[in-house]
């Protein structure tokens, strides 16, 4: 029964993992082709068109890009402003791409930040994302609750000399919870994000604020609880000066009593995680 | 042969120039050189009633890195005067000057060109006529216009007048009162041969601050009297048919002085019309900055060659207020964290240099690192607790000796500390009075000397709080210790005033820093203080008031000179009402505390 529900699981893992890979390739394949004059609207609908074409039909959100000091999200005031404008790339601009397909039922929401042609400022921040990661792991291990590892994360931005840009997204999360989406032909989307992903999310807040807990990771009393179990999609967000940078990707939260097993990085196989790993060697 | 005679009197005061004579058209110029005539060379032209020795000090700066070249127009200085006066001094006349001097000190390579007043009206006819082409590198102007970019700015506003463009063709009119006067005949040479040229070097320590010494020079005298021609050959025909081809062949740098008596700003509004390469330096300053600010000159000269030698990098920091801080020394204390931090950055967006402070090593090194990320010219961290005024009084020598005078200082640091009255010891007393004021004062006390000392100006910026016009039951000893920071820059205000040194006093009010995580809560344990201190950090979180604005509101009251800024709507109200309303705030200040 018990390797029964393990392989059950290792599966589902691996299909979640398998859309967040493809995802990440989307986003490296239409970052190589980026070129100066390319417009934020243009960025999305390569990144649409891209993942369609392997099949994606429904979204958690649809894609977005941010170029220039939209990556730190200067002066957005609405969440309006997070949908992608005709702000054209330059030269040394920074870039963001996010986007959170589903592919087969399983969701993956992820962030890829660069820059087109070097960029020192945008490269210490992504350098600096990685003492994020391995903080909100440690944490999440110890069990501690979500606001105060937020809070510890902004802590540590301070310290790093940065800006917490997270807080400018809707309810100011560092993450939230994804789930299995299940196909449907027609799947409207509402501002951008998938009916059934956002349906999946309500019941959840139904479920959590009864339980007391709440998919979203947000700084406020709502997320004052231990790490629920499931699939979170984390993304730190830093800024600096008008140049920012995040990650986005899956953290799997279970009920294990084994540290190693209680939390863990759904892939370590991404583009940051290795530019880390080559920036170490 | 020569027809004019040399020019009388007067010993140069600049040492070590070698000096020559080079014949042009008619008269002979007096020449001096200095440095090493293999570096770059740079070219000094001086103004109206001067001669080259205004730039004295300037040169001495200058010569240590590039080959110094000044020469005494023509009629001023030892230099002889063309006969007759009238029609000899035209700017095409002048121009062959110029090309004389520069064949003879740097054949076969282009010079820099650096004029002031009459000296950078020259200046842009040699960098705009099409025979020096590829003779001039690089052209720094302060306080002097072209005639002929003049003659189209009048003739555009008197054509097409607004309200606001009468009102700057008035302005700079009024400015120009002494030209009129000039142009009367025979009655200023007799002024100047007289009355007026014996008041002069006093007149000008007076008005201008210029400080007494070896300036003017005895030749002043004939060197205005001669000099009136240049207005009168120049200014009328300029100004009435402005040449339409006037742009530069040469990249320029304006440095324009703020305070200028003569000169509006307003005049190279539409500048870059005429050059495409244009980099732009203000200054807060009188007419005669080659006296007054030699420091500030020589650096943004040096600056500017050394970046045309290279081939013109693209500039690293072309933020705001660029203009007024590039190259320019800041100090900030506190630098690791907070508003100091976000200042630091804000200085090194302009390319300031950066010195942060702050008694966390780690946390100004970071700043310091960022900050050269971001712009700044060069940023160094030093670990300094502001309290210990033996160590801040080495901090002072060491920055001294290690990077100069600094421009700008600002004094951040600050603890918080809350608690009521009675329940705040004498040990926290003593705690929060030794960094937030004694702190402000050994700053303002050692840096504040060496700018006044220097004479060329500065300014310093206080952090006080909207809490020290906001009395609270809550906060005491921090009120008070900010009150005394506020009245402090008052009062340094007052007596720095004279020597160009500005005081600013800041009143941030609820911004969205660590002070809260770090502040002292008198009167309860450590587990009430944790919890106390986690209360006002979320509370501070909620009202979520970026350090970032307080540091572009510093920025901005130096840039203004504002004596006191209180930044956020709460302390803005909060000061109005101190003013007009003072019992409300009496009332508020009753209030229990929140957290």
């Amino acid at each position: 029964m018990a390797t029964a529900l393990t392989s059950e699981r290792t599966a589902e893992l691996e299909g979640f993992r398998r859309v967040q890979r493809l995802a990440y390739e989307c986003a490296e394949a239409v970052a190589a082709r980026l070129e100066p004059g390319v417009t934020e609207r243009q960025a999305a609908r390569m990144q649409r068109e891209w993942l369609a074409a392997r099949g994606v039909r429904d979204w958690f959100h649809m894609p977005f890009a941010w170029f220039g000091d939209r990556t730190a999200f200067v002066n957005f005031r609405v969440p309006l402003q997070f949908f992608p404008t005709s702000r054209r790339l330059e030269p040394g601009m920074p870039f963001i791409l996010d986007m959170a397909p589903v592919f087969e039922g399983f969701t993956s929401d992820i962030g890829y930040s660069g820059s087109l042609g070097a960029n020192p400022v945008q490269h210490k921040l992504m350098d600096d994302l990685r003492a994020h990661r391995e903080l909100i792991l440690r944490e999440v291990r110890e069990r501690r609750s979500l606001r105060e590892i937020y809070e510890d994360v902004d802590r540590l931005m301070v310290r790093q000399g940065y800006a917490n840009r997270h807080r400018a997204y809707p309810f100011g999360v560092i993450a939230h919870k994804v789930d299995r989406v299940r196909a449907r032909r027609f799947s409207p989307r509402l501002f951008g994000f998938g009916t059934q992903s956002l349906k999946g999310l309500a019941a959840d807040a139904l479920h959590g604020h009864r339980e007391g807990w709440s998919p979203l990771w947000s700084p406020y009393r709502f997320s004052d609880h231990p790490p629920r179990p499931g699939l979170w999609a984390v993304e730190p967000h830093l800024g600096f000066r008008g140049t920012g940078a995040k990650f986005e990707e899956i953290l799997v939260v279970t009920d294990s009593r084994d540290p190693e097993e209680s939390a863990f990085w759904l892939d370590d196989d991404l583009p940051h995680v290795r530019r880390w790993a080559e920036v170490t060697c | 042969m020569l027809t004019g005679a040399r020019g009388e009197g007067g010993v140069t005061v600049l040492k070590g120039a070698r000096e020559r004579w080079v014949p042009t058209g008619g008269v002979e110029l007096c020449v001096a050189e200095l440095g090493d005539p293999e570096r770059p060379t740079v070219l000094l032209v001086h103004g109206y009633p001067d001669s080259k020795e205004v730039w004295s000090k300037v040169a001495v700066r200058l010569a240590e890195d590039f080959h110094v070249v000044l020469y005494d127009v023509r009629g001023h200085g030892r230099s002889s005067a063309p006969k007759p006066l009238r029609g000899g001094f035209t700017l095409e006349k002048l121009t062959d000057d110029f090309l004389a001097v520069a064949d003879a000190v740097s054949p076969g390579r282009p010079v820099h060109l650096v004029g002031h007043d009459w000296g950078s009206v020259q200046a842009w006819e040699f960098v705009t006529v099409k025979r020096t082409e590829g003779r001039i590198a690089s052209f720094t102007s302060m306080s002097g216009p072209s005639l002929d970019h003049f003659g189209h700015w009048i003739q555009q506003r008197v054509k097409r007048p607004t309200p606001r463009r009468i009102g700057q063709l008035l302005g700079q009119g009024a400015k120009s009162w002494y030209v009129y006067l000039l142009h009367t005949p025979v009655l200023p040479e007799l002024a100047w041969r007289g009355p007026l040229g014996k008041r002069w070097p006093r007149l000008l320590s007076r008005l201008e601050n210029v400080p007494a010494g070896n300036y003017p020079t005895p030749s002043l005298p004939s060197d205005a009297a001669h000099g009136a021609w240049l207005y009168r050959d120049n200014v009328r025909p300029r100004l009435r048919r402005p040449r339409a081809d006037a742009y530069a062949h040469a990249p320029v740098q304006l440095i324009t002085p703020l305070g200028d008596a003569f000169l509006s700003e307003r005049l190279y509004d539409e500048l870059e019309l005429w050059v495409p390469q244009l980099t732009r330096r203000t200054i807060p300053a009188k007419h005669w900055v080659p006296r007054t600010r030699p420091d500030q000159l020589a650096l943004w000269i040096g600056e500017f060659v050394t970046s045309v030698e290279g081939g013109r990098p693209e500039p690293k920091a072309a933020g705001r207020h660029s203009d007024r801080f590039a190259g320019q020394l800041v100090l900030v204390t506190g630098a690791g964290s907070g508003i100091g931090r976000a200042t630091a950055y804000a200085f090194a967006e302009a390319g300031a240099r950066v010195i942060a402070v702050d008694r966390d090593g780690e946390a100004a090194a970071r700043t310091a690192e960022l900050s050269r990320l971001v712009g700044a010219t060069d940023a160094w961290a030093e670990v300094v607790d502001v309290s210990d005024d033996q160590a801040m009084e080495k901090l002072a020598a060491r920055v001294a000796t290690e990077h100069g005078v600094v421009d700008v200082l600002v004094n951040n640091a600050g603890i918080g500390l809350a608690g009521t009255f009675l329940d705040t010891t004498s040990e926290d007393w003593r705690k929060v009075l030794d960094v937030n004021l004694w702190g402000v004062i050994h700053g303002c006390r050692l840096f504040g000397r060496q700018m006044a000392n220097r004479g060329q100006g500065g300014h310093i910026v206080n952090i006080a709080s909207a809490a020290a016009f906001q009395p609270s039951r809550v906060l005491p000893a921090y009120s008070t210790s900010k009150a005394a920071v506020l009245m402090l820059s008052e009062c340094l205000r007052a007596e720095l005033a004279d020597q160009g040194i500005g005081v600013s006093a800041i009143c941030p009010g609820l911004v969205n820093t660590n002070i809260t995580s770090t502040a002292r809560f008198a009167g309860v344990d450590a587990e009430e203080e944790a919890r106390r201190q986690k209360k006002s950090a979320r509370l501070y979180g909620m009202r979520n008031y970026p350090p970032e604005k307080v540091a572009e509101a510093i920025l901005r009251a130096i840039v203004n000179d504002d004596a006191v800024v209180p930044v956020t709507p709460e302390a803005r109200g909060a000061h109005v009402l101190s003013r007009f309303a003072p019992g409300v705030l009496r009332r508020l200040a009753r209030v229990k505390s929140p957290v």
